[in-house]
């Protein structure tokens, strides 16, 4: 019986607690007619026994299942094969680890024929485990769901109980939330800090070689300067892409708040809001398909040098397409957020409404605007797909926008992606590349939240 | 300044009607004209390169959905030695046709009819149609039949299109001959070497089983966060570092989510590599912050006086919860979901972190097999060097889009459907 | 029902001031004052509404036949379902009429059957003198009826979890004269079968529909006594003061 069966069977006995419960409790409310002599109905009393019989039992074999490998290689290791395994311990952890997974079946010959003499002792110490395990979550789902049963009593407070386990649940599901956040951070914190031990942070941040090589040269340089991948990131989703998304989302949404007819917003701003929801993997198709080979061709036909068929401008005009809804709605945001007496005001004065929207709206909106930038920008620079489509992987310094750059996120991808040692310094740059990025995107974030928010409350 | 003279001094009237005032105000209109101009060119550029993009899409796609063919008339009774279709009916057909060699049999029939270089010209897996074709229809094995088989990539861009040298001289060559049949194969079949075998079902299957995962995983957390965010949730700093995860998560580049799903599931927990299991959980991360977001609004949405009639009857604050509050918020939740959802279903990134890039020749067919999704089909299929992938790409990138379509709409209609006006 | 030394905090402020008043069960008692003296706070005690406000704080001792609701032990599911409440503004589930009715039975369990459940549903209707405008589209949504309607609607809600006190907050404030009447007339039938307790704005209504009135002003309870004595002599200036409109 595998562990889905069990978790299957054990469910399936809490639903019998559950009818046992609700049955019992029926009958106290049929004996005892004085209203409020019952606490609760039948239904919580059928879940008060549910909860007993399955919860005692699924948290012993959550426990069971960390707990029982130690046990397993203990018992394993007392068998008379385990006697000529070597004492080097990380040649006896490798054939144990061996031994375990053929004997769990997920391969199915030995490398070591140590390890093929260890399968036999795994097994056996495998099965008496599960078994073991098995027998006592199931005696355990029988005597708390008992226990339960016979705890029904008509004043029993049971929908307050089963109130309270629900109430650690939804606690427990917001918890996750902050959880992650904790799992981002600290594991890259500590693939980095690995990382660092072995490359300076110093040649890391400011170095201006990217080269990574497994082994370090003969000066002792690895290759790990950062700062034209910073360079790349910053050029193409902070200036090429800024360039296209602001004035296209700005005008766009100027015009759709204050110009459009009404039934133009309606149509157009789905529209427009389809841009945001189009894959960005398509984008990234498009731009290396399309957009980059028609850029090169342009570059060269004007005689520009260093063209190359993956370019910074390709990746950042397409990359400010895919922003220009994210612009254009946080300008929207801004600008009706700005009171309409203000608006009036200058209207009413004979100014035209271009008039009004550059003097007036703009700079009372502009704080909300810079806002959405950032976060714009923010997304910008954690943009993978289009990047690693269309930008390339010279890490070049140049603020040439026909020639290839390369970016954080893309040579994360690059990194990471193909065979990886996992204590290669070039698999853990790409956490310490994660980090900066996160860093990065998470300090724009909290800003620019705190600039809109501080912008809501002085119109509020 | 001397404020007194300057009150005193008159100022004569505004002439209105001067030149010099009357061409100004032309110059202010015609100001408002070009900044009116300037906004919706804006708009009209954005939408135009929307357009762009799917007519290149749809244009380069469409002719994925097709292959181009050559007849071959294969004479089976002569070929197998007088086989009777009833050896491939029912449940022993399958194992009937591999002692056939009907590979044998197509290379053969090919090259009586096209000469000895004559199996150069089709695809090297056509004639697994054959044996599709023997199976849905046994009679054909007991005459003279002609089939259309696809032919190889070169010659399919060619005849498309434009291909190499070499291979629009064939297709000059057999001109007449060569037609254009649907292709099933991409509905059906996997990843492949030959652009002319390659399928999407593979992918998509992974990305079924992938965004049930996250749905299963997303769904109540993120719907239960909401609920205890909004209708529980003391106000105090451990709310407060919860609410600024959930805001912090939502904007996390989601390449970080896949160095988390690579550091701590792959890593830690020492889940399978590629599965769709991984890709399920490390999405549902991703896509959780989104439907608390939207759950939220949703609740806020309800009116305390529903709580209130219901508190007032003596419902527990968990029966108001439960019986009043979700399903009133559910459509708004649903909405937001489909939204999260349709992000998840275009997210690559992250995939390829935790390996979901192998190459996957037929489809999952569980949660720890390796898998693939259908974006990161559509970037492996981009790095293809082979012409022919160039339409099956851009085919992938529309059964894409119009399953992202669709999830919009229905999230549109949901919300038109069962937006309630209090 | 009774309370002694009740005092109400929202955070510092504090809303009620040590007022003790004795609700008998058998009469309709009004609340009046002008806006913000803490009337519908004192009501909101009664059957600790207040406790879904975070920084309310009640002290003082209020007893329901002797038992202290706000007592550790005491439920305040069943405290409620025994001390309903009608609110301000019609409230109706935006489920179906029948639902709106039957929901109160089915938390607390008061019916066995489908039909003792449909019987508590007609008896309950036929209560709040709605049963004959309802009868036929009980399936219907709650919602859809017309602000009178909703109204007793849910003072019909009210009764079917079968109370021995019901609230009323202001519960014609957002209705028409036709509907405060047909309201109005509901009270007087209702009284005797429950305590009733009515906070009012409209002096005219409490007059009309109580036997006992009770003066709230900045929080304290100024005079409480029989209505008829309240309104034609008073003890307290202030209490003149508000009835013949100086102020309010």
């Amino acid at each position: 019986m595998t562990g889905s069966i069990l978790f299957m069977l054990i469910i399936v006995l809490g639903g019998i607690a559950w009818f046992f419960g609700r049955v019992k409790a029926s009958r106290f409310s049929a004996d005892n007619k004085k209203r409020g002599a019952v606490h609760s109905l039948p239904n919580y009393h059928g879940w008060y026994v549910a909860l007993w019989a399955i919860g005692p039992a699924l948290l012993f074999l959550m426990i069971w299942n960390m707990a029982s490998p130690a046990l397993i290689t203990d018992a394993a290791l007392t068998s008379p094969a385990a006697e000529q395994l070597p004492r080097d311990p990380f040649a006896r952890g490798a054939i144990l680890a061996e031994a375990r997974s053929i004997a769990s079946g997920q391969q199915v010959q030995a490398f070591n024929p140590l390890s093929q003499s260890m399968v036999e002792p795994y097994r056996t110490a495998i099965s008496y485990y599960r078994t073991l395990g098995m027998v006592a979550a199931l005696l355990l789902v029988f005597a708390c769901g008992a226990f339960g049963w016979l705890r029904l009593k008509p004043e029993l407070r049971a929908r307050t109980k089963i109130e309270r386990v629900t109430m650690l649940l939804l606690l427990f599901a917001s918890l996750i939330a902050t959880i992650t956040t904790i799992g981002i951070f600290v594991s890259l914190i500590f693939e980095s800090a690995r990382f660092f031990s072995m490359v300076s942070p110093i040649d890391f941040l400011f170095g201006t070689e990217w080269n990574p090589k497994a082994v370090a040269g003969p000066r002792g340089e690895t290759g790990f300067g950062a700062i034209p991948l910073f360079w790349g990131t910053v050029f193409i989703g902070a200036i090429i892409a800024m360039i296209v998304a602001i004035p296209l989302g700005l005008m766009s949404a100027i015009y759709l708040t204050q110009y459009a007819p009404p039934n133009f917003r309606a149509w157009m701003k789905p529209i427009l809001e389809v841009l945001a929801g189009v894959p960005t993997v398509v984008y990234g198709y498009f731009a290396a398909l399309t957009v980059a080979p028609a850029l090169r061709d342009f570059a060269v036909s004007i005689g520009i040098s260093g063209a190359s068929s993956e370019s910074a401008l390709a990746a950042g005009v397409v990359m400010g397409i895919m922003i220009i809804p994210f612009v254009s709605s946080m300008a929207d945001d801004s600008i009706a957020a700005v009171p309409s007496a203000m608006r009036d005001g200058s209207l009413a004065m004979g100014a035209t409404k271009s008039e009004t929207i550059k003097k007036v709206l703009i700079p009372a909106a502009l704080p909300g605007v810079v806002g959405g930038v950032l976060l714009a920008v923010s997304r910008a620079i954690g943009e993978t797909m289009i990047v690693v489509m269309a930008a390339g992987l010279a890490a070049n310094m140049t603020a040439n926008p026909f020639s290839s750059v390369t970016t954080v996120t893309t040579q994360i991808v690059k990194l990471l992606t193909g065979d990886q040692e996992f204590d290669s310094p070039k698999t853990l740059a790409a956490f310490a590349l994660g980090l900066v990025l996160f860093i990065v995107t998470l300090l724009l974030n909290l800003i620019a939240l705190r600039v809109v928010k501080k912008y809501r409350e002085a119109y509020e | 300044m001397n404020s007194s003279a300057t009150f005193v001094e008159e100022r004569n009237p505004t002439d209105w009607q001067n030149d010099a005032m009357q061409q100004r105000i032309r110059k202010r209109y015609a100001a408002e004209r070009r900044f009116k101009a300037l906004g919706i060119s804006a708009i009209i550029l954005s939408a135009g390169f929307l357009a762009f993009l799917m007519i290149v899409m749809v244009g380069n796609g469409l002719r994925g959905f097709t292959q181009t063919e050559l007849p071959v008339e294969i004479d089976f009774p002569a070929m197998t030695g007088g086989a009777s279709a009833d050896q491939f009916k029912g449940a022993n057909g399958p194992a009937n046709l591999r002692t056939l060699g009907v590979q044998d049999i197509v290379n053969t029939s090919v090259q009586i009819q096209y000469g000895e270089e004559g199996s150069e010209l089709f695809s090297a897996g056509g004639w697994q149609a054959v044996n599709q074709e023997i199976l849905e229809n046994p009679q054909i094995v007991e005459t003279k039949t002609t089939l259309y088989l696809p032919v190889e990539s070169e010659i399919d861009v060619a005849f498309k299109g434009s291909g190499s040298e070499t291979a629009e001289n064939k297709v000059a060559e057999l001109k007449d001959r060569l037609s254009t049949g649907f292709n099933w194969n991409f509905l059906t079949n996997s990843d492949a070497t030959d652009p002319m075998q390659v399928g999407i079902w593979g992918a998509l299957k992974g990305s079924l089983i992938t965004m049930f995962i996250t749905l299963l995983i997303a769904f109540p957390i993120g719907v239960l966060s909401a609920l205890y965010l909004e209708e529980y949730a003391p106000k105090n700093r451990f709310t407060d570092l919860i609410e600024v995860s959930i805001n912090n998560l939502a904007a996390v580049p989601s390449i970080i989510f896949g160095l988390l799903g690579l550091a701590v599931f792959l890593n830690l927990f020492g889940l399978p590599r590629s599965a769709a299991l991984v890709g399920g959980l490390t999405l549902a991360l991703m896509t959780m912050p989104v439907i608390v977001i939207s759950g939220r609004n949703a609740v806020k949405a309800v009116p305390p006086s529903i709580r209130e009639a219901a508190l007032g009857i003596g419902a527990s604050q968990m029966q108001v919860v439960f019986h009043h509050v979700l399903p009133l918020a559910l459509p708004g939740i649903l909405t937001g979901t489909i939204i999260g959802m349709a992000r998840a279903l275009g997210e690559t990134a992250p995939l390829l972190m935790i390996g979901m890039r192998a190459f996957i020749a037929t489809p999952p067919g569980g949660i720890v097999e390796p898998a693939t999704v259908l974006p990161v089909q559509i970037f492996l299929w981009s790095d293809e060097v082979n012409r022919g992938f160039v339409e099956k790409t851009s085919a992938a990138i529309i059964v894409l889009l119009l399953f992202l379509l669709t999830m919009n709409a229905l999230a549109i209609y949901l919300r038109n459907r069962f937006e309630t006006r209090w | 029902m009774t309370t002694r030394n009740v005092d109400v905090f929202y955070g510092e402020k504090q809303a009620i001031k040590d007022v003790s008043i004795d609700v008998t069960m058998d009469n309709v008692t009004a609340f009046i004052g002008p806006s913000g003296c803490g009337k519908s706070t004192f009501l909101r005690c009664l059957n600790r509404m207040n406790d879904t406000i975070p920084i309310a704080r009640v002290t003082g001792d209020i007893t329901l036949e002797g038992e202290d609701i706000y007592a550790p032990k005491m439920d305040v599911v069943q405290l409620r379902a025994r001390v309903g409440m009608v609110f301000q503004k019609p409230n109706p589930f935006p489920k179906s009429i029948y639902d709106n009715i039957a929901y109160g039975p089915r938390i607390h369990g008061l019916a066995s059957s489908k039909d003792e459940l449909d019987n508590i549903v007609e008896t309950s209707l036929q209560r709040a003198g709605l049963w004959g405008e309802v009868q036929d589209r009980l399936q219907d949504s709650g919602t859809a009826l017309s602000g009178g309607q909703q109204q007793r609607l849910c003072i019909a809600r009210a009764i079917a979890v079968d109370p021995e006190v019901i609230l009323m907050d202001e519960p014609c404030s957002a209705l028409d004269p036709i509907a405060t009447a047909k309201i109005e007339e509901l009270i007087h039938e209702l009284r005797g079968k429950y305590a009733i307790v009515i906070v009012t704005h409209n002096m005219q209504q409490a007059a009309r529909v109580s036997q006992r009135t009770a003066f709230f002003h900045l929080g304290t309870l100024v005079e409480y006594g029989v209505t008829s004595d309240i309104f034609t002599n008073p003890t307290e200036e202030k209490t003149r003061d508000y009835i013949t409109g100086r102020y309010g």
